[in-house]
């Protein structure tokens, strides 16, 4: 009998992401892969997986799955809420995200909304069973490659999985929440930052940019001050960068992420220090951002130091659900945990 | 002929792209000149990278006038990189190697194809039969692929055609439409908005993800194209659809231009 998790709901915009696909740019082919690499990679490591590995992409509202394997070990990673049922018509007990889940066959996993950030990620301990496309699982569903057929789940979808069951292990989970990094986006001068006027350098670095509602995986434009060209406003294209803030004729900065096309003929005034592109890759629309410039070598030590707490925070994985501890799942489902933890002692 | 010549003497700027990319601008204009450089820089980068020196460069993205050279940054810097870079563009790239020669067919007579045919030739002062001849001789150069997949621009074409773009862009151009705008011409890979001028239609598809190589041109490659009627065509596009077109007859020997 063959594993996967069956598609019972699909949510909004569940695509399969790896961290990329890598070597084909120069025939047109963007890398696609995971909008924040970051919290994929933390939910690899959660089940014993290689950072590279492919991985549910969530946003907004996840998806329903019914597990249809004998066990399947899973990592929700990101501000999602979750809940998992012992069959399709059970009640729903809420379980935790940024940890890993061992579920059995039958049982139903709710991904519901993903809040403060546009994306999450779920992981399987061994990964999917799909055929790479150009060496990658990347979903770019405007080509419809990689992933699942080359696009979003659908309901009915059958995910295989690489293993039929989930290996032994304890679960893991974060010691706290991956701390991205507040205030300003990082970014690096250029290419063509020349093709502005001082004014207009000093506006994009001195300004709130908005995040409007037209913002995808192909990248986000900005509203706030515009921003003045000096040399016009186009180029003759050249390739596009990950984090590339191109800078079109009305003025305002687009941000170009993880689906951007590999060349284009507009004028990039920065590009986004690769250490904060997941912060990028988790914003909505209406969340502010300023831009702050710093040097191409500082954006290296910046990406370098990330790679090392990344790192730290999977050394430091703790044990989810040690033997013989509390099970807080089941005392919600319960209804125990009144009386025995919270319990607020009454007036005497 | 494969000719090697020493591209010395370049003066190239070195444009940041962040911490992961950096681009190589050998001008600010289109040129054969400046794009046989940016080429040879591509191929020169291309063959270190396999043979497994210049550890850390993930690809190059080569256009008409410059290269983008995408590196990982936790495995090497801009600054170790550049130097090594500068010194292959300073030593002198080999040009001119291994260019393909491509011939495709492309299918004019039927009006589904080429709904533009008779404006360009009104807008050219040609009849349809002139502009087709002149297609047909342009000695064409595939110099980038971008915008989507597989979707090259392809340089040469007879200046007697040369149009702008028109002013009211389709909203769906047909898969496989042979296109041309300004001094170029286009395949368009997938059923997509445009507004280049429609003359032709090959039976081939520029992106068949069920191929090894799903993109059939390359930057670099020499391209003409070979007039077919719509028998042949029809025969072509079941082959293609079908998945067993040979696509390496599409490949021209000097034998075949001789």
């Amino acid at each position: 009998m063959s594993a996967a998790l069956k598609v019972v709901r699909s949510g909004l915009f569940d695509t399969l992401q790896d961290l990329g696909r890598f070597g084909y740019m120069a025939l047109g082919m963007p890398t696609a892969g995971a909008m924040d690499r970051i919290a994929l990679c933390l939910a690899n490591a959660l089940c014993g997986n290689a950072a590279n590995t492919a991985g549910l992409e969530i946003g907004v509202m996840g998806p329903e799955l019914l597990v249809e394997a004998d066990s399947v070990r899973i990592a929700l990673v990101g501000p999602l809420s979750a809940s998992l049922s012992e069959a399709e018509a059970a009640p729903p007990k809420p379980i935790e995200a940024n940890r890993s889940h061992l579920l059995k066959r039958g049982q139903l996993l709710r991904v519901g909304m993903v809040e403060g950030s546009s994306t999450a990620y779920l992981a399987v301990a061994g990964g999917f069973a799909l055929p790479a496309f150009m060496g990658s699982l990347a979903t770019y569903a405007r080509a419809g490659v990689g992933g699942l057929d080359g696009r979003k789940l659908a309901e009915g979808d059958l995910l295989p999985l690489a293993q039929p069951q989930a290996p032994p292990g304890e679960e893991k989970k974060l010691e706290q929440p991956f701390d991205y990094g507040e205030g300003a986006i990082r970014i690096v001068w250029g290419p063509q930052d020349d093709y502005f006027s001082a004014a207009g350098r000093q506006t994009f670095i001195e300004s709130d940019y908005r995040v409007s509602k037209e913002a995808d995986r192909m990248g986000i434009r900005f509203e706030g001050p515009t921003i003045e060209h000096e040399k016009g406003a186009d180029i003759i294209s050249d390739g596009i960068g990950p984090g590339a803030i191109q800078v079109p004729g009305a003025g305002l900065p687009i941000v170009l992420l993880a689906d951007r096309q590999t060349v284009g003929g507009y004028p990039k005034i920065a590009t986004v220090a690769s250490a904060d592109l997941p912060r990028l890759g988790r914003l909505l629309p209406g969340h502010v951002v300023r831009f702050q410039p710093v040097s191409v070598a500082e954006a290296e030590t910046l990406r370098r130091d990330q790679e090392a707490r990344i790192e730290r925070a999977i050394s430091r994985f703790q044990v989810a659900r040690p033997p013989g501890g509390i099970d807080l799942g089941r005392l919600y489902e319960e209804n125990l945990i009144d009386g025995v933890v919270f319990h607020a002692p009454s007036a005497p | 002929m494969d000719e090697v010549a020493i591209l010395a003497d370049v003066s190239v700027r070195y444009l940041s792209c962040g911490d992961t990319a950096f681009t190589v601008e050998f001008g600010n204009e289109i040129s054969p000149e400046i794009n046989g450089r940016v080429m040879a820089l591509h191929r020169a980068l291309g063959s270190a990278v396999h043979a497994g020196s210049l550890g850390g460069v993930i690809e190059t993205v080569p256009t008409m006038r410059s290269l983008m050279v995408s590196y990982d940054p936790l495995k090497t810097s801009r600054a170790e990189l550049e130097p090594q870079i500068h010194a292959l563009v300073e030593g002198g790239l080999a040009s001119g190697m291994a260019e393909r020669h491509v011939a495709l067919p492309c299918c004019y007579d039927d009006p589904e194809f080429a709904p533009d045919l008779a404006d360009v030739a009104q807008r050219t002062g040609k009849t349809p039969e002139q502009v087709i001849a002149a297609h047909l001789a342009s000695p064409f150069k595939v110099y980038v692929l971008g915008f989507m997949p597989g979707l090259a621009y392809i340089a040469g074409l007879e200046p007697s055609l040369y149009l702008p773009r028109r002013a009211d862009p389709r909203v769906r151009v047909p898969r496989s439409s042979v296109a041309i705008a300004m001094d170029m011409t286009t395949i368009y890979p997938f059923e997509s908005p445009g507004g280049w001028h429609l003359i032709g239609r090959t039976p081939l598809w520029m992106f068949d993800k069920r191929r090894d190589q799903p993109v059939f041109l390359a930057p670099g490659d020499s391209l003409v194209f070979q007039r077919i009627d719509r028998t042949t065509f029809d025969g072509i596009a079941r082959r293609v659809e079908a998945g067993t077109f040979d696509w390496s007859s599409l490949i021209r020997t000097p034998e075949d231009d001789a």
